[in-house]
C-alpha cells in the first residue's frame, strides 16, 4: 500500500472519486433515455481533439472538451436530418471522430507515446492541472443535477408530460448533453477514452437490476462506480495495470454478480 | 380550500373558452395534416376526437398542449394564446400506455409526484403540502398500495390509474387523455371510463380525449359527431346537458366509487 503514499497516485486517487460521481450519474439519464452510445461517440470525437491539442501545443483536455460539445451540436443536427433513424447520426459523428483523430495522430507521430494515456487511461499523468478541471466540472454536475433533480426525472420518465408542463425540455436536453460532453472529456485522461463510456452505462445497467424507484438507482449508480474506481485505481497501481481496463473490469463483475443475485432470488 | 379554488376558476373563466383553435393548419414538411381548423372547448365540455390513423389527432393534441406548432392560425387556452400560457398546472395530462419503458426504475409515488414539477416550480423543493396532495392523489386511484412498487410492474389498468392520478395531483381544470385505454383488456377499459364519466358529471372538469374506442364514445357523447374538423370527428357532450356539479371534494368522491365499483355495487 505504499503507492497510496505517492503524490501522482492520490491525485489519480481524488480524480477518479470525482468522476466516479458525476459520469454514472450523467450515464443514468443517457441509459434511461435510451441514449447508451452517446458516451462512447463524444468521447471519440474528444479524442481527436486531444491529439489536435498536442499538434498545435494546447491544453489537450481543453481542446477535447470543445470537440466533445461541438459533437452533441453535431449529432441533434444529424437527428433532425434523420428522423426515425436517430442512431446513425451517433454512428456517423463516432466514426468520424476516430477518423480525424487517426488522421492527426500520423500527423505528429512523435506523441503517440502520450496518446495512449488519453486511449486506455493513465494514473501518471493527472497533473493538478486537471485535478482542479476536473472539481470544477464536478461541481457544475452536482449543482445542475442537484438543482433540478426532479425536472430531470420527468423529463427522463416522460418527455411529453415534461412539455405539457410547461418545462423547457430543450434547455434541458441541451443541459444533459452538454453536463456529459463535460464529464466525459476530464474522465478520459484517468479512464481512457476507449472505456469511459463504461463508466456511464454499467453503473446505469446495474441499476436497472436491483433498483426499484429513482432515488435508490441514483444511489446506486455512485456507489457501484465509486466501488469500481477506487479498488480498481489501487489494484492497477499495485500491479502497474491500465487503470481503465481494471475499472471496467471490475464493474463489468459487478454487474455479473448482481444479475446473478437477482436470478437466485427469483427462482428461490 | 378545494371548493374555493374551483369556485374561483369558473368565475374567473366562466366566459373565455377553455380552448380555442382558430384556422389552425399544421403540415409536416409540405405533407398538410391539418387544414384551418377552427373549435371551441368551453369550460366542463366533454369533447372526443375520433378518426382514423393519419386524420391527424394526435397532432392536434401535441398543438393544443404546445409541443408543436401550428403552421398557421391561433391557439388559445383559458383565453390566453399559446406563446403566453403559464398555468401549466391547470392541465392534466394523461399518455398512452406504452410511452415509457416497463424497466425505468420509477416508483408510483415518485411518478405521481411528478405531476407537480412544473415551470413554475423549477426551483422549489417538494414541499410537504405536495407529500400530501400526492397522498391524496394515490388515495383517489386507490392505488395507495401500490405506491412503492416499480411503475412497470403494475398490470397496464393500475398503471393507467397511477397516471391519472399524475394528472390530478395538481386538481386540474382541464383533463388531455391521448388514447388513454390502448393495450387495456376490455374489463379495465370500462373501469376506467366510469372513473372518466364519474369525474365528468360530478365535478367542474373539462375533458378533451383522443380515443379509437367508438363504443365507449358514442355511448356518452352521442351517435353523430358534433363538428368536423378536416379527417378529424368531435363528438361533445356540453356542460349545459349537465347537472350542477355537487361534489367537491375529488379525492372522496373517486375513492367512493372505486370501492363501490369493487365491491360490485355499480355495474362495469
Amino acid at each position: 500500500m505504499d503507492i497510496l503514499q505517492l503524490e501522482f497516485f492520490q491525485r489519480a486517487l481524488i480524480g477518479g472519486v470525482l468522476i466516479g460521481i458525476t459520469a454514472p450519474l450523467m450515464g443514468l439519464f443517457l441509459v434511461l433515455r435510451r441514449l447508451s452510445m452517446i458516451g462512447d461517440t463524444l468521447a471519440h470525437v474528444s479524442i481527436a481533439g486531444v491529439a489536435l491539442g498536442f499538434l498545435i501545443g494546447v491544453y489537450p483536455v481543453v481542446v477535447g472538451l470543445v470537440f466533445a460539445i461541438a459533437a452533441t451540436f453535431a449529432i441533434e443536427k444529424l437527428r433532425k436530418a434523420y428522423k426515425t433513424y436517430a442512431e446513425l447520426s451517433i454512428a456517423i459523428i463516432m466514426s468520424g471522430g476516430v477518423a480525424l483523430a487517426s488522421l492527426l495522430f500520423t500527423m505528429g507521430k512523435g506523441f503517440n507515446v502520450s496518446v495512449s494515456g488519453y486511449l486506455f487511461g493513465s494514473i501518471y499523468t493527472l497533473d493538478s492541472i486537471d485535478l482542479i478541471l476536473i472539481g470544477s466540472v464536478t461541481v457544475v454536475v452536482l449543482l445542475a443535477v442537484g438543482l433540478h433533480a426532479k425536472e430531470l426525472f420527468l423529463l427522463t420518465f416522460d418527455e411529453d408530460a415534461a412539455a405539457v408542463s410547461g418545462l423547457p425540455t430543450r434547455y434541458f436536453n441541451f443541459m444533459i448533453s452538454i453536463l456529459t460532453a463535460l464529464v466525459i472529456s476530464v474522465s478520459i485522461k484517468i479512464v481512457g477514452a476507449l472505456l469511459v463510456s463504461a463508466l456511464l452505462t454499467i453503473p446505469a445497467a446495474c441499476s436497472l437490476a436491483i433498483a426499484r424507484s429513482f432515488r435508490q438507482s441514483v444511489v446506486t449508480v455512485v456507489v457501484i462506480a465509486e466501488l469500481a474506481v477506487v479498488i480498481g485505481l489501487i489494484t492497477a497501481g499495485i500491479w502497474n495495470l491500465a487503470p481503465g481496463g481494471t475499472i471496467v473490469m471490475l464493474l463489468i463483475v459487478i454487474l455479473l454478480l448482481l444479475l446473478s443475485l437477482r436470478r437466485t432470488g427469483r427462482s428461490s | 380550500m378545494l371548493a374555493e379554488k374551483q369556485m374561483q376558476r369558473s368565475e374567473s373563466f366562466c366566459h373565455a373558452p377553455i380552448i380555442e383553435l382558430d384556422g389552425v393548419s399544421f403540415a409536416y414538411e409540405n405533407r398538410p395534416v391539418i387544414d384551418c381548423v377552427s373549435f371551441a372547448v368551453q369550460e366542463r365540455d366533454f369533447v372526443g376526437l375520433i378518426g382514423s390513423n393519419g386524420a391527424g389527432k394526435t397532432t392536434m393534441l401535441r398543438m393544443i398542449v404546445g409541443l408543436l406548432k401550428p403552421t398557421s392560425g391561433s391557439i388559445k387556452l383559458f383565453g390566453q394564446s399559446i406563446g403566453q400560457f403559464r398555468d401549466w398546472d391547470r392541465i392534466g395530462y394523461v399518455p398512452q400506455k406504452n410511452s415509457f419503458n416497463p424497466l425505468f426504475p420509477a416508483t408510483v409515488r415518485e411518478v405521481v409526484l411528478s405531476g407537480l414539477y412544473n415551470r413554475n416550480k423549477l426551483f422549489k423543493r417538494v414541499s410537504k403540502a405536495d407529500a400530501v396532495k400526492c397522498e391524496e392523489a394515490l388515495h383517489a386511484m386507490k392505488i395507495e398500495d401500490l405506491a412503492d412498487k416499480r411503475i412497470g410492474q403494475l398490470s397496464g389498468g393500475q398503471q393507467q390509474r397511477a397516471f391519472l392520478a399524475r394528472a390530478l395531483i395538481n386538481n386540474p381544470a382541464l383533463l388531455i387523455l391521448d388514447e388513454p385505454t390502448v393495450g387495456i383488456d376490455a374489463e379495465t377499459q370500462e373501469g376506467f371510463f366510469h372513473l372518466i364519466k364519474h369525474m365528468h358529471q360530478h365535478h367542474n372538469i373539462t375533458f378533451l380525449m383522443v380515443s379509437h374506442d367508438m363504443e365507449m364514445i358514442r355511448s356518452y357523447l352521442g351517435r353523430e359527431p358534433k363538428q368536423q374538423a378536416g379527417k378529424i370527428n368531435l363528438y361533445v357532450k356540453h356542460s349545459h346537458d349537465l347537472e350542477d356539479c355537487v361534489e367537491t371534494n375529488l379525492t372522496h368522491s373517486l375513492r367512493e366509487l372505486r370501492h363501490a365499483m369493487e365491491s360490485g355495487k355499480v355495474g362495469v
